[in-house]
């Protein structure tokens, strides 16, 4: 069977110079437009980049009861979140450990759209049995395109019918591009200045076109997975299947992460009502956590020594690398490293990692794997702080 | 008493790197700028309303990886963005291109010619083993080859050892490198006409020499340098052009500690018993420090600042013999639409093409009589140009939907029959724009201000003697331990007290910064 495209590939499919096709989900999506994503990753850091991001999972929850129900599922106080606002949150099975993760977005006082990497229906529905709600998913009929980068707000307001300046950081509103009618929110996994347009399949190509037009001025430009990637990784945000297992499809223990394991502790309100997991992590609240999913930075001495030991110049993963590489301490394995990357703006080789207590804490020195010619060595490394990158931009 | 420890005159690129190094080891550091802003000739300025021009110099390529570490500028706001491709209209209306990706560059050039799509390839390689060959140089204090103090010694034997790691047949090809033309270089590689002017072009950026002039091949290799940093390359387009480089270094120096003083020009160097104690500004005030570093070329920096009593006889000389012969200038337009080139086939590729270089170089011949022009005191009429849209890599570079324009032209000579003048300066940009309507007719039409910097304009703002972008020619005779003169190649002067940093001392010209960091470690071993 062939894989299907987005309701944005009539367009993207003309404009893929690779064809590197990537599969997310059920569909395809360009990895990079370009042979190389080099320029499209600095879209995202200085013009706009536009991505489909089209096979996200996106579920409606509405009804009397729709905000009990949102809040048994997911780990954060849905109460605390105000209509127009837009929650980044977790959700966990009765043991306390990540199913997945996504936004919630208030769109009204009993309405919220939810997205996920996975698809989460049946998990949902059983979730809100007995309740009065309704669940739809709306995955299929619903297009989405992330415009993330300074330029990405002045692109916005010239097509805009309501006034969009004042949208906050995590913040969502229904809104028109021209004559469209379209959801705006502003996020995304970029790090950096952005929004996400929700719309229906229908109007998918004449927004695609409109940004496109009004964008040129500003230097939009259709960005990939592949750049994607490396600006995640330098926001420090994690990705399912890669930097951690859902516990869906974890086969042992050790391969199930709890909230707390992978940094998302201020994700979990455990002074809320009863919702699902919360018994195992007030409980896993009391212990002192074993794991922590951090950022290191690999040093660049480090790396040249090694390197120079065979006659070569450090060679340094371009795109984010989704593959694990151990972490030591002299002998000692201490954790791993899930993703990582060669920073084009920060100039430095950036990872994703998990390590043990009590290595997780800022400073703390590791050494990383490294293999040059074929031969195992080590690089040293420092856990430091993510986001690697944090413009002011992001939040202003 | 001294209120620093360290003056720095100029703001140039590598005033400011010299100045962060010793700020950073403790210095209390001042950098005396005359112009407004910092950065020498590495500035971005607004000349016509919401168009920034990055005015003289506008790539780069050979910043120094360990600066760029050292001083964390990505932190300080530095970002390059790439430049991916170069591409060359010839005269008869097709064109040659070198893009990022190594094979899309073989079919291209095998378009051409077959054989020379196989010949890029293993010409690549060679160019990057004599660049790795080379390059520990750059970061070398030049070592004396007649002293036998210990430092030369040792340096006179790292560099021996260096060359007969190379083995012999590397050997031979750097030793042709360093004495032939870039022309004849090529010529032993290549048959594309198109292909061997856009390499030669290389060749000759910044000096007074034509691409048959023994010598140019060297300035090819110093030109590859960059490549060889891989994904650290500093290569492409400063975001906010080259006056973004500088303002992140200059913002470094700041974090730890140096003050930078605007409008602030050194009339002279207060010299007293042999020894540099201070500067005289134009306003007539006095300042006092216990070292002065000069980041002025060797003109400026020994023939205006300091009396020429107060220095040796030779070492004057020497100076007034350096060659700074400028033979380029840039012609920056602002544009209400994009250029029509015409030698762009599809429609499809025109942004592809227009985000990267566009190099006038259809041939060695035509860079050469180019240069015939000049040699007997007279702008090229036809000269070679390497132009960039700014706009298209940074749209901030203009208002949206506006684009800029950065065209290096050569060769202007600064010593012009009859001397520059506002008729010869605008004759001078009209040759350029005529050349360059004749590969994209609709240029006259879009142009809404044009800004024509002769030689001697870039003398006037920039204080670059004989407006020479490299702050004195890189050829063989004033490279490594004889620049900017034998025996003070290592930052020293003969006065007392008195350092230089600029690009007119090892390893030359470019935005390396390599100058400024070198003689900042010599001054604080000094120091000690």
């Amino acid at each position: 069977m062939i894989l299907p495209g987005t309701p944005f590939h009539p367009r993207t499919s003309d404009l893929c110079q690779p064809h590197n096709w990537r599969r997310w989900g059920k569909y395809i999506v360009a990895g990079s437009y370009e042979l190389s994503p080099e320029r499209e990753y600095w879209a995202i850091r200085n013009s706009a980049g536009l991505l489909d991001t089209s096979p996200l999972n996106k579920y409606i929850f509405q009804g009397k009861d729709a905000t009990r129900v949102v809040n048994r599922i997911i780990t954060r106080d849905v109460n605390k979140c105000a209509v127009g606002q837009v929650m980044y949150t977790t959700w966990c099975d009765e043991n306390g450990k990540v199913i997945d993760d996504g936004t919630v977005h208030r769109v009204e006082e009993n309405l919220f759209f939810v997205t996920s990497a996975d698809p989460n229906y049946r998990w949902f529905c059983e979730n809100a049995n007995g309740f009065d709600v309704t669940l739809q998913d709306v995955s299929d009929t619903t297009a989405a395109l992330a415009l993330q980068g300074p330029n990405a707000r002045k692109i916005l307001q010239t097509l805009a019918r309501a006034e969009m300046d004042s949208l906050r950081y995590f913040s969502v509103m229904p809104n028109h591009l021209r004559e469209i009618p379209i959801m705006l929110s502003r996020t995304g996994y970029t790090g950096d200045l952005g929004y996400e347009i929700w719309m229906e399949n229908k109007y998918a190509l004449d927004v695609w076109d409109l940004l496109m037009e009004v964008g040129d001025a500003y230097g939009i430009t259709p960005i990939g997975i592949l750049a994607l990637d490396i600006a995640r990784v330098e926001a420090g945000l994690m990705l399912i299947e890669t930097d951690y297992t859902s516990v869906r499809k974890a086969v042992i223990p050790d391969q199930m992460s709890s909230p707390y394991e992978l940094g998302l502790g201020w994700t979990v309100a455990l002074d809320k009502e009863n919702f699902v997991g919360k018994r195992a992590l007030v409980q896993e609240n009391r212990r002192a956590p074993e794991w922590r999913f951090v950022g290191i930075e690999i040093e660049w001495d480090s790396l040249e020594e090694i390197y120079a030991r065979k006659n070569l110049h450090p060679h340094l993963p371009l795109q984010t690398v989704r593959e694990s590489v151990p972490l030591y301490d002299g002998d000692n394995q201490i954790g791993y490293v899930s993703s990582r990357c060669w920073s084009p703006l920060l100039k430095k080789y950036i990872a994703l990692a998990h390590l043990r207590a009590p290595y997780f804490e800022i400073g703390s020195r590791v050494e990383m794997e490294v293999t040059v010619e074929h031969e195992r060595q080590r690089a040293r490394a420092v856990v430091g702080k993510t986001p690697f990158y944090n413009p002011e931009r992001k939040r202003k | 008493m001294p209120s620093y420890d360290t003056l720095i005159i100029g703001g140039g690129h590598n005033g400011l790197v010299n100045a962060a190094y010793l700020a950073r080891a403790g210095k209390k550091v001042l950098v005396l700028e005359k112009r407004h802003l910092v950065g020498g000739a590495a500035v971005t300025e607004e000349i016509y309303p919401g168009f920034k021009f990055t005015e003289f110099s506008y790539v780069v390529s050979l910043l120094r990886p360990e600066i760029v570490r050292d001083l964390n500028l990505p932190a300080h706001g530095l970002e390059i963005l790439p430049l991916p491709s170069t591409f060359t209209p010839m005269l008869n209306g097709d064109y040659i291109a070198f893009w990022d990706d190594h094979e899309e560059t073989h079919n291209e050039i095998a378009r051409h010619s077959r054989k020379d799509a196989d010949a890029y390839d293993e010409y690549g390689r060679l160019m990057y083993h004599m660049a790795k060959a080379v390059r520990p140089i750059i970061g070398m204090i030049p070592p004396d080859p007649t002293s036998l103090s210990p430092n030369d010694l040792r340096g006179m034997l790292k560099m021996g050892m260096h060359m007969r790691g190379l083995g012999e047949e590397k050997f031979y090809q750097l030793f042709k490198l360093m004495t032939m033309s870039s022309g004849d270089y090529l010529d032993e590689w290549f048959e594309t006409d198109a292909l061997k002017g856009t390499k030669a072009a290389s060749g000759i950026i910044g000096t007074f020499m034509g691409p048959r002039s023994p010598g140019t091949a060297y300035v090819l290799l110093h030109h590859y340098m960059g490549e060889i940093d891989g994904a650290f390359r500093a290569w492409g387009f400063a975001k906010g052009g080259t006056g973004g480089i500088s303002n992140s270094i200059a913002n470094a120096a700041r974090s730890f500690g140096a003050e930078i003083r605007c409008n602030a020009g050194v009339a002279h160097v207060i010299v007293k018993n042999g020894r540099a104690v201070g500067v005289a500004l134009d306003n007539g005030d006095e300042i006092y420090a216990n070292v002065i570093v000069s980041s002025l070329d060797p003109k400026r920096t020994f023939l205006k600042l300091i009396d020429e009593k107060e220095l040796p006889n030779d070492f004057v000389n020497d100076i007034k013999r350096y060659k700074t012969r400028g033979s380029s200038g840039k012609v920056n337009l602002a544009l209400d639409a994009l250029p029509n080139f015409t030698a762009i086939p599809k429609k499809e590729m025109v942004m592809q093409t227009l985000r990267g270089a566009i190099s006038i170089s259809p041939s060695v011949e035509y860079l050469e009589r180019a240069y015939d022009d000049a040699k007997y005191g007279n702008f090229s009429q036809r000269p070679y140009m390497d132009m960039i849209i700014p706009s298209l890599i940074d749209p901030g570079m203009a208002p949206p939907g506006k684009h800029v324009m950065s065209i290096f032209v050569q060769y202007a000579p600064y010593n012009l029959n009859g001397g520059w003048n506002n008729e010869q300066r605008d004759a001078f940009g009209d040759a350029v724009i005529d050349t360059l309507s004749q590969f994209a007719p609709n240029l006259k039409e879009i142009i809404l201000h044009r800004q024509v910097l002769t030689p001697w304009d870039i003398e006037q703002i920039t204080g670059l003697t004989e407006g020479n972008i490299f702050a004195g020619e890189l050829a063989l005779h004033q490279l490594f331990f004889l620049r900017p003169s034998p025996q003070w190649a290592n930052y020293r002067t003969p006065l007392h007290n008195f350092y230089q940093c600029g690009s007119g001392t090892h390893p030359g010209g470019g935005i390396m910064g390599a100058g400024g960091r070198l003689a900042a470690m010599e001054i604080l071993k000094d120091s000690k």
